[in-house]
């Protein structure tokens, strides 16, 4: 047998053309596991096959079906990685303009602060994994791992430009506002099996904070989606670039979904489920160590979630308006990110200028505001719908 | 019997309405401007105390105190008037033997933690008081700290 | 007693007849300002009982006073509370001041009554911190701890020392101040007037905050009279007195100054009256420093005491930022104090956080329990 070149084993394939390609449109994080399944795959096959020439394993790693399966693997590890890297620029965005907000600098470890991130992390990952010996062990561990679990999930489905998705739903903002939705049943099993009186109440408040939003924040949804015309969420950005942006005729609704998703994420002014002045943390209080430091990385997460929507339904999208189709097509995801930030930190000086409200306050808002802003707005939308202006 | 109430009475007026109303029980034993001194008999310290809340508007009781004097205990009192800001000072002597003094906590409710912290520190029993508790100390305390009889280590 | 609103929610409450729950909040929870504990019976959200627990950090103060000479409490006077030190050591050097029988010199006493009130403005932002995480904004706690800071500088000008000042003495003051001091205060209590503001408009233009504190805590005049509230929470509820007004010490009768009084008796008028204060304490400082420059360069300002105090009884009392404090001295004729009694304000004003908190939501127990001004040193001694 001879010498065969390491050139020989990886063959850049067009990804289109691989027979198991799992969409119908080009998706640029598979392209790149792919790619780099193929340079790792290649090197492996490589290796093998000097050392056992002409072996069956070499060629059915770089075959197409296995390719097309280790680069899914990848494509996964893409996709969170991307998702954690933003979501830790927000929480390193979110110390540093809040710290210039109430006068001091912010964190300063590492490159202007980042890596407290980091260091954070790691600090939570290595605490000793405590249980309390009397919460309900199973719904303990169970409840937590299901709002960490289905936080990341939305965060991860979250599609950053037409080209960067996971899946590509007809319904996709609906089936992203099922998933939000979820956490707070969750939120309240966990309160209870803790076992503790704090996150009891932290529990229960969640439930009532849900109640108070979500019906409002629907409607405002299902409003979009009339002006659109779709629930997908690529429909819905085109919409907007052949129109206008939707938050100008439904400025009403953007407000308001602005208030409605600070209280979906569970942030200042809508943090009653872990108010800590009152209830310690809430229904945290139990949760330590890396625990705790993972439910934080959600609930940044589902800040990051909040704000896409944001931008998905009221500022554009990925699009930047009246650009030709060239400037579009270089770099939607960091037109993307960079509208997700800008709303993020309209969220951080709300958390620095505003108190907690109460919860007896929190439905009233949601129900005696919220509730007739969304309907005021819907009516608009249908008025404009039916005007023929949209 | 019903009194007159004086919103605003001045100095003068209290020793004189306190020597009237009470003669043997009170003995004003100084004055000052704006202060009254008076010694008060522990027996009946609890209608002086309401006569001189509800007629002389002494709203506010400053604070309630115990005093060990070794050979006998006093329980002092600081009563001041919200309206012209004269304090009288009221001290009611009690024997080391029979520690009981009728509590005036339904008079005013602020003198209820007060007496709660006489009794814990000085052992001196109030009577009628709602919750006669420990306040500062550990409940399984048996001993009342603040009395001379109690020494600090390395005190002598 | 109870004539407000407390009846009307425990009707509604009791109609979906749940289970009550008794919480304890504290020692270690974050809004008991120091080491106490509220026990609330909790009615689903609604606070149907409550309990304060205190003796945390009791210490017997007062029997140590009994063990030392009279120049060596000062310090410890010091520690009663952490937030207001300077009052407390004049309450002390007033009240031994008095069974001597002597009078201190004017400068002395302007000068003591000028860091009363730097003090008084430290203790009324410590405050205001404390209100901003209470209700849920860090962003308050940090501008007032700023504001703060400044006034922190001007204690270690005057006395060396930030917190705990150790700064009047019996017979006078410690120190002289030089014209340096002067300018510098002048100028830091122009400023604060000013950048106070920043934070007062961040609160009072916010609905939210507006309210969080409306409403909540309400107490009507005879409830809270009766209960011995005194200080600013006294005011905020209708009660016109104020000790530095209508009982004078020092030279406080010939200061101008006047005593915001508000008659709604809620938790925001309690607030409003604090930050009101703020501004006749910068007053009250900058006409004392005139008159301390009126005086001259050279008067006196510190007497010599004999070290023995003559047998006797003595008190003094004093408007401490929270309240009505009072020291009672009985002296034997030795060198050291036969009983030294300390009145503190919170002690009395935490006993009535039943009444205060009865009725209103948990969420509202930390704002309603922010409007006393929680400090423990003094409560517990």
């Amino acid at each position: 047998m001879a010498y065969s070149s390491i050139l020989d084993w990886i063959q850049f394939n067009d990804v289109m053309s691989n027979p198991f390609y799992p969409y119908q449109t080009y998706n640029l994080p598979f392209d790149i596991g792919y790619k780099l399944w193929e340079i790792i795959g290649g090197l492996i096959a490589w290796i093998i096959n000097l050392i056992f020439p002409d072996n069956g394993v070499s060629t059915w790693l770089i075959s197409p079906e296995v390719s097309n399966m280790f680069a899914l693997v990848l494509f996964m590890v893409i996709i969170f990685a991307v998702a954690f890297i933003v979501t830790l620029i927000s929480l390193w965005m979110e110390r540093k303009v809040l710290g210039r907000i109430m006068d001091r600098r912010g964190t300063m470890v590492g490159m202007k602060g980042f890596m407290q991130c980091i260091a954070d992390g790691l600090k939570t990952f290595m605490k000793e994994n405590v249980i309390p010996r009397k919460v309900d062990k199973m719904t303990y561990m169970w409840t937590v791992s299901l709002i960490i679990g289905t936080s990341v999930l939305i965060a991860c489905m979250i599609p950053l430009s037409p080209r960067w998705f996971v899946v590509d739903y007809g319904t996709g903002l609906l089936i992203i506002m099922a998933l939000f939705a979820l956490a707070p049943f969750f939120i309240l099993v966990s309160g209870w099996a803790q076992n503790n009186k704090y996150s009891l109440i932290g529990g229960m408040r969640a439930a009532e904070l849900m109640i108070s939003y979500e019906v409002p924040m629907l409607i405002m949804i299902a409003t979009t989606c009339l002006l659109a015309g779709s629930f997908n969420i690529n429909d819905i950005v085109n919409a907007q670039f052949d129109t206008v942006w939707f938050f100008i005729p439904q400025i009403l609704g953007f407000i308001t979904f602005i208030f409605c998703a600070t209280a979906e994420a569970e942030r200042v002014p809508f943090d009653i489920a872990e108010a800590e002045a009152e209830l310690v943390e809430g229904w945290q209080t139990e949760y330590a160590g890396m625990k705790w430091g993972l439910i934080m990385l959600a609930d940044y997460m589902r800040g990051y979630v909040s704000c896409a929507m944001v931008v998905i339904m009221y500022l554009g999208g990925w699009l930047i308006p009246f650009a030709s189709a060239e400037i579009n097509g270089w770099v939607p995801e960091i037109v993307f990110l960079l509208k997700v930030w800008f709303v993020f930190f309209i969220m951080i000086v709300l958390r620095g200028a505003l108190a907690r409200v109460r919860t007896d306050q929190i439905v009233n808002i949601g129900w005696k505001i919220f509730m007739p802003l969304s309907i005021v707005n819907l009516a608009v939308v249908l008025l404009l719908k039916m005007g023929g202006i949209f | 019997m019903t009194d007159e109430v004086y919103q605003q009475p001045s100095v003068q007026e209290i020793s004189g309405l306190l020597r009237n109303r009470f003669p043997g029980k009170v003995e004003v034993t100084g004055t000052e401007e704006r202060r009254v001194y008076a010694k008060a008999d522990r027996e009946c310290i609890h209608e002086i105390c309401a006569y001189i809340h509800d007629c002389l508007t002494f709203e506010h009781v400053t604070s309630i105190m115990g005093n060990d004097m070794i050979d006998r205990m006093e329980v002092i009192y600081h009563l001041s008037n919200y309206f012209n800001g004269v304090m009288i000072e009221l001290t009611a002597e009690i024997p080391a033997d029979d520690l009981h003094i009728r509590s005036v906590a339904d008079i005013w409710a602020g003198g209820n933690w007060h007496e709660r912290e006489t009794y814990e520190l000085f052992g001196i029993i109030f009577d009628g008081h709602p919750k006669l508790q420990r306040l500062l100390t550990p409940d399984t305390y048996e001993f009342y700290p603040f009395r001379k009889s109690y020494k600090l280590r390395g005190q002598e | 007693m109870m004539s407000r609103d407390v009846i009307d929610i425990k009707a509604e409450a009791s109609a979906i007849n749940t289970d009550k729950m008794w919480v304890i909040m504290g020692p270690q929870h974050p809004f008991s300002h120091g080491l106490w504990t509220l026990k609330a019976q909790l009615d689903g959200e609604i606070v149907t009982d409550a309990e304060p627990i205190i003796g945390y950090l009791h210490r017997g103060w007062e029997k140590e006073c009994e063990n030392r000479t009279y120049p060596k409490i000062i310090p410890m006077a010091d520690r009663l509370c952490y937030a207001a030190s300077m009052t407390y050591t004049h309450l002390y050097c007033m009240t031994v001041e008095k069974a001597l029988g002597i009078d201190i010199p004017d400068k002395a006493k302007y000068m003591r009554i000028m860091a009363d009130e730097i003090c008084r403005i430290q203790s009324h932002l410590m405050w205001l911190a404390a209100v901003g995480t209470d209700l849920g904004n860090l962003t308050v706690f940090l501008w007032a701890m700023r504001e703060r800071e400044f006034f922190m500088d001007i204690n270690v000008r005057l006395c060396g020392a930030r917190m705990t000042t150790n700064f009047p003495r019996i017979g006078g003051v410690r120190n002289d101040i030089d014209e340096e001091f002067m300018m510098y205060t002048s100028r830091c209590v122009e400023r604060f007037e000013k950048a106070v503001w920043d934070i007062i408009s961040l609160i009072d233009d916010s609905s939210i905050f507006v309210s969080r504190m409306k409403g909540t805590g309400y107490l009507t005049r005879e409830t809270c009279v009766n209960l011995g509230i005194t200080g600013p929470a006294m005011r905020g509820n209708g009660v016109d007195f104020d000790i530095r007004r209508d009982d004078p010490y020092d030279n406080y009768d010939k200061v101008d100054f006047e005593v915001p009084v508000l008659n709604d008796g809620d938790s925001y008028s309690r607030y409003m009256v604090r930050i009101e204060e703020l501004f006749q304490s910068c007053k009250i400082i900058k006409q004392t420093l005139q008159k301390i420059k009126a005086i001259g360069k050279n008067a006196p300002y510190r007497l010599k005491v004999p070290s023995k105090v003559p047998a006797g009884r003595a008190f003094a009392r004093l408007e401490d930022p929270r309240g009505e404090s009072m020291m009672y001295l009985v002296s034997d004729g030795t060198d050291k104090p036969y009983r030294l009694k300390v009145r503190s304000p919170i002690f009395v004003n935490v006993s009535a956080s039943k009444p205060l908190v009865q009725g209103s939501r948990i969420a509202d127990v930390p704002a309603i329990m922010a409007m006393i001004d929680m400090c423990l040193g003094e409560t517990d001694r």
